[in-house]
C-alpha cells in the first residue's frame, strides 16, 4: 500500500460568508499524478493553495504526508498561477530559481554548493539554463512559467502543485511540458489544476471535477453525473479516440 | 570650489550626503520594487510627531522620531491586518495623525523651537556632528541586516506566497524591512525634511532600476545617483542661495523624467 501524499477531509472555506469550498474529501496516494478541472471559480486555485497550506481552511483537515502543510519541510513545490508580473523586477532567472533553495535552516547563510547545483539541475529540466542570465522580465510568460516551474523543482519537492501550468506556455513546448511531468511523477506526486482536458486525459492517472464540492472518483474517468454536478449544466463527452472532445447538448 | 570644505558645517553636510546616500541606496530599492513608496512617506510623517514629542521632552529629536517611525511602520502592518482595515486608509489616517500630533506638541513646547523648519523642508548644512554618529550607526545597522537577509528580502520582494510555502517567516522578515525603512526615512528627514523624503528614497532607485538587471546592482547605482543629487543639488543651491532641500529634489526629479523619456525613445528604436 503506497503512502498518502494528501490528505483532506471535510474541509470547507469561506471568504466572509461565501462558501468557496464545500465539504472537501480527497486522498492523493504518493506518485500519483492528479488533474483537477472544473469551471472558473470554481475553488481550484483556492482548493491548491489550501495544501500548499497558504491558506487555513475554516473547516476540515488538510495533511501533507502526514503532517499539516505548514509544518512539513521542504515537501511542496508550488507554482502559483502566472499573474500579472513585475517585468521591471531586478532580478535574473538564475536568482529566482535559486529562491527556491531557501528554507529556515539557511536563513542568513550564503546559498550552498549543492543550493546551486540543484538550482542549476532545475533550469536544465525545464531548459532554460542558456538564460540563466537574463533578467526575469524579458522572458516570453511561457519562459517566465518554466522558470517559476524550475524554482518549484528547486526545492526537490514530494508534492509538486501547479496552479494552470500551460495557460501561456505556448502549443509547441505544450506536449513536452507534459511528457516531463509525467517523467516526473516516479519522483513525486503531481496535482495540476489545468483547462487543458485532452492532455489531462492523455497524461494523468486520474481526475477530479472542483466545483465547490469536489467530485473524484479516484480514476480517470470522468462520469457524466461527475459532470453535470461540476459544471451545473448536461455535457456529452465525445471521445474520438485522443484528444477527447467536450460537446455542450442544445 | 574645494575651499569652501575648510568649513566644518559643509563637510559635515557632505558625511551627511555620503551616508545617507548608502541607506538610500540599499533601502530605497526595497520600497520602490516591493511597492511601498506610499507606506514609506506615511512613516516620515508619522515621524515628524515624534519630532515634536523630541521637542516637547527637550531631548534630540532624532531619537524620538526613530521610536516613532519604527512603531509606525509595525504598527501600520499590524493594524490593517488585525482590525481588517485597508492598508492605504491606515497609512493615511496615521499619516495626518502623525503631523497632527507633532504640530500639537510643537505649540505646547515652552519657548522657542528653532529649526522646525529644517525638519519640514531639511536643511543638510546644519546637522550637528553627533547626529553623524547616528546616522553612521543607523547605516551600520542597515548593511549588516541587508546583507544577512539578503536572499530572504529578495524572495519575498519578488514573490510573497512562495516565500511562504518554504515556510520562512515571511511577516517577521517584512517587518524588518519595515523597522529598516522607518530608520531610513528618520536619516533622511535630516537632508530633505519629512516633505521631500520620498524624493531620495524613490527616485535614485527608479533611475538605477532602468540601468540595471540585479538587485545588488540595483542598489550600488541608486547609492552612487543618490550621492550625486545631494553633492550636485547642495552645490547649485550654494551658487543660486535656493534651499538646499528643495534644490536637490528639483535635480532628482528632473534627472528622474529625463530618464523615463530616454528609456521610452530607447524602447521605440
Amino acid at each position: 500500500m503506497p503512502n498518502l501524499a494528501v490528505e483532506i477531509e471535510e474541509v470547507s472555506v469561506y471568504f466572509n460568508s461565501k462558501c468557496v469550498l464545500e465539504g472537501i474529501n480527497l486522498k492523493v496516494l504518493e506518485n500519483d499524478f492528479l488533474g483537477i478541472i472544473g469551471p472558473n471559480g470554481g475553488g481550484k486555485t483556492t482548493l491548491l493553495k489550501v495544501i500548499a497550506g497558504l491558506l487555513k481552511p475554516t473547516k476540515g483537515s488538510v495533511k501533507v504526508y502526514g503532517k499539516p502543510p505548514h509544518k512539513s519541510e521542504k515537501l511542496i513545490g508550488y507554482v502559483p498561477q502566472l499573474n500579472q508580473p513585475d517585468l521591471s523586477f531586478p532580478a535574473t532567472v538564475w536568482d529566482v530559481v535559486l529562491t527556491g533553495r531557501l528554507n529556515r535552516s539557511n536563513l542568513i547563510k550564503p546559498y550552498s554548493e549543492a543550493d546551486k547545483r540543484a538550482a542549476l539541475e532545475a533550469l536544465k529540466a525545464v531548459e532554460l539554463e542558456g538564460l540563466k542570465d537574463e533578467p526575469i522580465g524579458k522572458l516570453s510568460g511561457g519562459q517566465r512559467q518554466r522558470v517559476f516551474i524550475a524554482r518549484a523543482l528547486a526545492t526537490e519537492p514530494k508534492l509538486l502543485l501547479l496552479d494552470e501550468p500551460t495557460l501561456s506556455v505556448d502549443r509547441r513546448l505544450d506536449t513536452k511540458f507534459w511528457e516531463y511531468l509525467n517523467e516526473l511523477k516516479s519522483r513525486m506526486t503531481i496535482i495540476v489544476v489545468t483547462h487543458d482536458i485532452s492532455a489531462l486525459s492523455k497524461y494523468v492517472d486520474k481526475i477530479a471535477c472542483l466545483n465547490k464540492k469536489l467530485y473524484y472518483n479516484e480514476s480517470k474517468q470522468i462520469t457524466r453525473e461527475m459532470w453535470m454536478e461540476a459544471y451545473q449544466c448536461p455535457v456529452d463527452i465525445i471521445a474520438h479516440g485522443l484528444p477527447h472532445r467536450v460537446v455542450e447538448e442544445h | 570650489m574645494l575651499e569652501v570644505l575648510q568649513y566644518e558645517f559643509i563637510r559635515n553636510a557632505v558625511f551627511t550626503a555620503l551616508l545617507a546616500s548608502v541607506a538610500c541606496g540599499i533601502i530605497g530599492v526595497y520600497v520602490v520594487v516591493n511597492r511601498i513608496v506610499f507606506l514609506s512617506d506615511g512613516i516620515s510623517h508619522a515621524a515628524f510627531g515624534g519630532i515634536g514629542l523630541g521637542y516637547f521632552l527637550g531631548s534630540n529629536p532624532i531619537y524620538a522620531a526613530i521610536t516613532f517611525a519604527v512603531a509606525v511602520a509595525v504598527g501600520v502592518g499590524a493594524t490593517s491586518k488585525k482590525l481588517g482595515a485597508r492598508e492605504d486608509t491606515v497609512i493615511g489616517v496615521i499619516w495626518a495623525l502623525g503631523m497632527a500630533v507633532g504640530i500639537i506638541l510643537i505649540k505646547l513646547t515652552p519657548g522657542y523651537v528653532p529649526d522646525l523648519f529644517s525638519y519640514l523642508f531639511g536643511n543638510i548644512l546644519t546637522v550637528p556632528r553627533s547626529d553623524l554618529i547616528v546616522m553612521l550607526v543607523l547605516d551600520l545597522i542597515l548593511v549588516l541586516t541587508v546583507a544577512l537577509l539578503f536572499k530572504e528580502l529578495l524572495a519575498i520582494s519578488f514573490d510573497r506566497e512562495f516565500a511562504q510555502t518554504l515556510r520562512l517567516p515571511v511577516n517577521l522578515i517584512y517587518y524588518i524591512l519595515l523597522t529598516l525603512v522607518a530608520l531610513t526615512v528618520v536619516m533622511l528627514i535630516r537632508v530633505v525634511g519629512v516633505i521631500l523624503v520620498m524624493a531620495l528614497l524613490t527616485i535614485p532607485a527608479a533611475v538605477s532600476e532602468i540601468f540595471t538587471k540585479r538587485l545588488i546592482h540595483m542598489m550600488f547605482g541608486a547609492a552612487a545617483l543618490s550621492l550625486l543629487f545631494t553633492l550636485l543639488g547642495l552645490w547649485l543651491s550654494y551658487l543660486t542661495n535656493l534651499p538646499s532641500g528643495a534644490t536637490i529634489v528639483l535635480l532628482a526629479s528632473a534627472v528622474y523624467f529625463s530618464t523615463l523619456l530616454y528609456n521610452r525613445c530607447a524602447k521605440r528604436k
